[in-house]
C-alpha cells in the first residue's frame, strides 16, 4: 500500500486572497482525501442583528462581503419587505437589478484576474482588472461607494439614476463588452488555458445537485439553477437566458462566468430599456412580525438570508446562507483524485469568498 | 414582492430522518440548515428545494437533545452540522465530518446559544 501524507494548505496561500485551511491526504502526488477547515476570521454579523435595529441591520448585511455587498444588501432588504408586505417601487426594483448586474460583472472580473494569476498569467490578470476599474467608476458615479455601495434599503432605493446617466452606461457597455470579447477569447481560446483546465476538477452534474453546488460551480456540471428565475427585483420583466456547460471540468466553470459577463450586459441593457419612471421608494412603517427566507442570485450562487422578527425593531434572527458555503462539499469532491499541483486552481475555480462565509 | 410559496413543516425528532429520506427520494437538493434561539429552546430549519419549490422542515429541541445527522443521505450537511453545533451546541450524532468543535474557531465557545457573560459580548 502506498504511504499516505498529509500536506496542509492554507490558510495563507499565494492563490488565497482570504483564509481556508485544507489537509490534503496524498498518495505520491495524488490528492486522496480533502478535509475542509474554516473559521479563522468569523466574524459573527448575525449575531449583531440583537444589537442593530431592523432599518440598521442593512448596513451590517452588506459589509458580509466585499464583492457583492449590494446583493447582500438587496436580499436582505427584500425580506424584510417580504415580511412586512411592502411593494416596492418599479423603478428601484430596476435599479435594484441594474446595481445587481454591475456587481456580478466587477466580481467575475475580479475572479477571471485572480484565476489568470493562479496559472501564471499575469499580464491577463492585470487586463481583467483593468476592465473591471470602468465597473466600479460606475457603481461609485452611480452610488456613492466603490466597495459598499449603501443604496439599498427597506422600501426601495437611497438614489435614482438620471435617464442621460443609465443612456451614457448602456453605451459604455458596448464598449466594454468589445473588451471583454478580445479578454475572453483569450481565456477560452488559448491552447496553454485549455491544457491547464480542461478535465481538471471535474464534478459530474448528479455530484453538483446532490452535494448542493450553486452557481457557476453547479451550472459549470450542467445544472441550470439560477435565483434570477424566480424572477426578484425586475428579473421577472427581463429575458434572461442562463448559461450552463456540461463538462464540470475548471474550463467548464471558466465558461461559465466568461458567458455570463455578456449575459450581464445583455440584462443591463435590457433594463436601462425599460426601467419605469416614479418613485425610488415607499415609506416603511411599522415592524417585521413573521419570517422568511429570501433568496437571489450572487455571482457565485444562490444566497439564502433567513430573517425572523417578532413585532419588536430587533429581529429574533438573521441567518446567511453564502454561495461559498455551500460550494465547499463539491470542492471536497473535486479534489479527490486530482494532482497535488492542481489543487490551488481547483480551490478558486469556485470562486471561493471567504469573507461571506465567515460572517 | 416576488412571494416564493414556503411551506415549513414542524416535525418530531424522531421523524427527521424518514422526512428528509423522502425529500431525497424525491429529488430535492439541500438548500441548508439554520438554527434559532427562541427562548430556552431552539428551531432547526432543514430546507430543500427542488425546481423553485422550497420545503422546509422544523425540528424544535432544548440544548440537551441529540440530534440525528442527515449527512448519509446528503453528504453535504456536515458543513451545516458542524456550524450549528460550534455556533450553538446543538449536538449532532453520526456526521460524515465531525470537526469536533473546530469547524469555526470563535473566542466565546457556543456564542448564538447559552447567554453570554457581561463583559465578554462582543
Amino acid at each position: 500500500m502506498t504511504k499516505q501524507i498529509i500536506i496542509p494548505f492554507g490558510p495563507q496561500h499565494p492563490v488565497l486572497p482570504e483564509p481556508i485551511h485544507l489537509d490534503l491526504v496524498l498518495e505520491d502526488e495524488m490528492v486522496v482525501e480533502a478535509i475542509p477547515s474554516i473559521g479563522y476570521i468569523h466574524r459573527g454579523f448575525e449575531k449583531l442583528v440583537e444589537k442593530r435595529e431592523f432599518t440598521e441591520y442593512v448596513y451590517v448585511a452588506e459589509r458580509t462581503c466585499g464583492i457583492c455587498s449590494f446583493i447582500h444588501g438587496l436580499t436582505y432588504c427584500q425580506g424584510i419587505e417580504e415580511i412586512m408586505q411592502v411593494e416596492v417601487p418599479e423603478r428601484a426594483l430596476f435599479l435594484r437589478t441594474i446595481w445587481s448586474e454591475y456587481s456580478r460583472l466587477h466580481s467575475h472580473l475580479l475572479w477571471l484576474g485572480l484565476f489568470a494569476d493562479s496559472f501564471g498569467f499575469e499580464n491577463l490578470f492585470m487586463n481583467a482588472w483593468r476592465i473591471r476599474e470602468r465597473i466600479l467608476d460606475v457603481m461609485e458615479q452611480t452610488t456613492g461607494g466603490r466597495v459598499i455601495q449603501g443604496s439599498c434599503k427597506i422600501g426601495g432605493v437611497r438614489r435614482d439614476i438620471s435617464g442621460e446617466k443609465l443612456g451614457q452606461m448602456s453605451k459604455d457597455l458596448d464598449s466594454i463588452g468589445q473588451e471583454l470579447e478580445e479578454l475572453t477569447n483569450v481565456f477560452l481560446r488559448d491552447a496553454s488555458i485549455k491544457h491547464r483546465l480542461k478535465n481538471v476538477g471535474v464534478l459530474s452534474r448528479d455530484d453538483a445537485y446532490s452535494l448542493g453546488a450553486v452557481g457557476p460551480t453547479a451550472r459549470g456540471s450542467g445544472v441550470s439553477l439560477d435565483m434570477r428565475k424566480t424572477g426578484y427585483a425586475a428579473y421577472g420583466k427581463l429575458n434572461l437566458e442562463t448559461v450552463a456547460e456540461n463538462d464540470g471540468d475548471c474550463y467548464a466553470r471558466c465558461v461559465v462566468r466568461c458567458r455570463e459577463l455578456f449575459t450581464s450586459i445583455d440584462l443591463i441593457q435590457q433594463a436601462v430599456r425599460k426601467i419605469p419612471d416614479g418613485p425610488t421608494d415607499v415609506k416603511v412603517t411599522g415592524t417585521p412580525d413573521g419570517e422568511y427566507f429570501t433568496r437571489s442570485e450572487q455571482p457565485r450562487g444562490e444566497l439564502v438570508h433567513y430573517l425572523k422578527g417578532n413585532g419588536t425593531k430587533f429581529l429574533v434572527r438573521s441567518r446567511i446562507r453564502t454561495p461559498t458555503l455551500t460550494n465547499i462539499p463539491p470542492l471536497v469532491k473535486m479534489l479527490q483524485g486530482c494532482e497535488l499541483a492542481d489543487v490551488p486552481v481547483i480551490v478558486l475555480s469556485i470562486d471561493p469568498c471567504i469573507s461571506c462565509t465567515e460572517r | 414582492m416576488t412571494t416564493e410559496e414556503q411551506l415549513t413543516m414542524p416535525i418530531e425528532v424522531g421523524q427527521l430522518i424518514g422526512r428528509v429520506e423522502q425529500y431525497k427520494q424525491g429529488g430535492y437538493r439541500l438548500v441548508q440548515i439554520g438554527c434559532t434561539k427562541i427562548g430556552e429552546v431552539y428551531e432547526i430549519n432543514y430546507s430543500f428545494d427542488k425546481d423553485f419549490v422550497f420545503r422546509n422542515l422544523r425540528i424544535t429541541v432544548t440544548g440537551d437533545t441529540e440530534v440525528p445527522s442527515i449527512s448519509g443521505m446528503y453528504w453535504g450537511a456536515f458543513v451545516y452540522e458542524n456550524e450549528m453545533h460550534d455556533l450553538f451546541g446543538i449536538q449532532v450524532r453520526g456526521m460524515n465530518i465531525d470537526f469536533k468543535g473546530n469547524f469555526i474557531r470563535t473566542s466565546i465557545k457556543f456564542p448564538f446559544g447559552a447567554a453570554i457573560p457581561k463583559g465578554e459580548q462582543p
